[in-house]
């Protein structure tokens, strides 16, 4: 398995320059190498440890506290479904239930095509549209059976790969200046 | 409590597109005609998140006022306010400002780990005011002093990221950010840190960590704040983003006006979050103390009173760390004193409503299961006991618990937090294990019937039935 390819080594390097100590980009580096493969990798994780100058053990103890990493292949589409407190009085579980039986898939699972990879979440902050559902993290309309079965098709189709990319690309908006305010003494940027 | 007249509300008009992103989250006015918006001003306003709309809108005028006055007197005016934090823990932010250790190295960290259940504002603000949040940021910071400013979102934020990343890039090209601020001798750089899914993150000390590119462990305290040791060991600042998001008007408007909103030592407006069975659940900035639990729950412009027309059962009045009402507090002004002294809090600003067929079981489980999966682990009591007591609590609703597990429950939950007493104690190194009790003892203190109907009918006589009766939800 390779690791981080050339691209991605650049927008690597362009991420640890933002910082006073390297290893504050190793969060960041990891979403970046999760863009790149859509989970990541032991290669990749190897990658970072050596740009941030941490050993790779260290990375993976950082890695798998975070529910947002994932150290094995998921589904293209990462599916969460709210069944937290607001969500839930307003009928997460029933939506779940349906939404298993859709996908034929049980939380944490992927379907056999690896499309779909199926989570229960915990609040993620939509509660006022409740059930809330997200897909790689982009909110959707998916909080009926019905709306979720149309969700589901237009995945398939491929149809709303500009609003919700594949898994792993999170910030598609890439930060335009580097820092600009050290100052000469260069006190801020020691490591 | 007599109140003014307020304004018809216009809820968001959703997107044709299906499935799409959400539109802005529904949010809306002061509750009252006369009040100014504070934070959410430009809710509602198109393109709301650019820079051309907020700069037409009187954006960055709050940062210019601000460099043609001293830090002291911008931090003399946030003083002033009495502004409280609006993370959680309601610490006065001037207060906290002036605990910063002296050091040529300090920092600014902007807490948008927003993960608290029923918690939905500072989503709502990133997303649809990201310049706001900037504006705030480089005022706090040229304020305190800061060298650097990290802006960390809350990883699973992905629009919210985009959009202030683009706002970033934008603001430095503005010139609101970068070297030489607006042509003063001011620079700073800002950050936006992306987090990667942990709860615990929210505590100042664990979001710290995470910026360190560690595990998200709270750190042991002393020392208690980060004001003191902070990022990389320095003096640093963190303030939630619904604080930040007050600080240009409190620069442009004077802390004395912000004063005049609210009452005591609630001052100002705070956006309370409302979700559960209410008809119109969303993000409402309203005048702190002047209104009640009745008028957010029930008043036409806000709540809407209970879905379905049902009754109320209960309430949780400052996020699921806080201990639940009852009908009879409903007239409870939305101030931290009133509520801190009738043995709750505002926490976090939300409020979930829960009608009469809501299973208290069930929602006492749910919520317990959500702590024990975002339990760091570091500390025993928490880390073991949100385990055993949402396996009791499971086994309750499900039909296999014991009377005496009632109990039980009461006593691993004294073991976490000693007492069970309000403010909690605690036997862990972050608030996390106390806030488990609360909703349990809450639950045993108001519907003790409830779990023992539970315990003799072998399980749950409600959750089967309120099924159905919930799908009518607009």
């Amino acid at each position: 398995m390779s690791g981080l390819n050339p691209e991605t080594l650049a927008q690597a390097k362009q991420l640890l320059s933002l910082y006073p100590h390297r290893r504050s980009a190793l969060i960041p580096l990891c979403h970046l190498a999760q863009s790149q493969d859509g989970w990541l990798t032991r290669q990749a994780m190897c990658d970072i440890a050596e740009l941030v100058g941490i050993t790779p053990a260290e990375v993976l103890g950082t890695v798998s506290f975070y529910e947002m990493f994932h150290t094995e292949p998921i589904g293209r589409y990462l599916i969460s479904v709210c069944t937290n407190i607001s969500c839930m009085l307003g009928g997460a579980y029933d939506l779940l239930d349906h939404i298993k039986k859709r996908l034929k898939v049980s939380p944490d699972g992927t379907t056999s095509d690896g499309l779909f990879t199926l989570q229960e979440a915990e609040c993620l902050a939509g509660c006022d549209k409740g059930p809330c559902v997200t897909v790689n993290h982009r909110y959707v309309d998916a909080n009926t059976s019905d709306t979720f079965d149309a969700l589901v098709e237009q995945l398939k189709a491929g149809s709303l790969e500009d609003t919700i990319p594949v898994h792993g690309v999170l910030i598609r908006v890439k930060r335009e200046r580097g820092r600009e305010a050290v100052k000469d003494d260069g006190v801020e940027v020691a490591t | 409590m007599s109140k003014p007249k307020k304004p018809k509300q216009t809820k968001q008009v959703p997107t044709k597109q299906t499935p799409s992103f959400k539109p802005p989250t529904a949010a809306l006015a002061t509750h009252g005609p006369e009040l100014p918006k504070i934070v959410t001003s430009r809710i509602g306003v198109e393109n709301s998140y650019t820079l051309d709309t907020f700069l037409n809108t009187g954006g960055y005028q709050g940062l210019k006022k601000a460099l043609s006055m001293t830090p002291e007197a911008v931090s003399e005016q946030v003083m002033t306010a009495s502004l409280l934090g609006r993370g959680g823990a309601g610490f006065p932010a001037g207060r906290k400002w002036s605990m910063l250790g002296q050091s040529p190295v300090k920092y600014l960290v902007v807490n948008g780990d927003e993960s608290e259940p029923a918690t939905f504002k500072d989503r709502m603000l990133v997303e649809n005011d990201p310049h706001q949040l900037i504006e705030g940021t480089v005022i706090t910071a040229y304020a305190i002093g800061a060298v650097l400013a990290f802006i960390y979102i809350r990883g699973e934020f992905a629009l919210a990221l985009e959009r202030l990343q683009a706002a970033l890039n934008e603001a430095y090209q503005h010139g609101a950010v970068g070297k030489s601020i607006f042509g003063s001798s001011v620079s700073l750089d800002i950050i936006v840190q992306p987090g990667a899914g942990a709860y615990i993150c929210g505590e100042e000390t664990a979001l710290l960590e995470a910026l360190e590119g560690k595990r998200g462990f709270p750190r042991i305290k002393p020392p208690y704040f980060p004001a003191a040791v902070g990022l990389y060991g320095e003096p640093t600042i963190v303030n939630n983003v619904e604080t930040i998001s007050n600080i240009p008007w409190i620069v442009k408007n004077g802390g004395a006006a912000f004063r005049r909103l609210g009452e005591g030592n609630s001052t100002g407006t705070r956006l309370f979050a409302l979700s559960g069975h209410v008809k119109r659940p969303g993000n409402y900035e309203i005048e702190m103390a002047k209104n009640s639990f009745e008028n957010i729950i029930y008043d036409s412009d806000l709540g809407g009173g209970i879905l379905n027309d049902h009754e109320l059962k209960a309430f949780i009045p400052g996020g699921v760390s806080s201990p639940w009402f009852g009908p009879e507090h409903l007239g409870l002004p939305l101030s931290a004193e009133a509520v801190g002294q009738a043995g709750s809090m505002l926490g976090s600003g939300s409020i979930v409503v829960m009608d009469h067929t809501t299973c208290i079981v069930r929602v006492a489980w749910r919520i317990t299961r959500f702590f024990h999966r975002e339990s760091c682990g570091q500390c025993t009591p928490c880390r073991e006991g949100a385990g055993w007591l949402e396996k009791i609590l499971h086994r309750i609703e499900s039909g296999a618990g014991k009377e005496e597990d009632l109990d039980l429950l009461m006593d691993v939950c004294d073991n976490i937090s000693p007492g069970i007493i309000w403010p909690p104690a605690q036997t862990t190194i972050c608030p996390l294990g106390p806030s488990i009790p609360p909703s349990i003892a809450s639950g045993i203190k108001m519907f003790r019937d409830e779990f023992l109907i539970h315990v003799k009918e072998g399980g749950c006589p409600i959750s089967d039935a309120r099924h159905s009766a919930e799908v009518s939800r607009v």
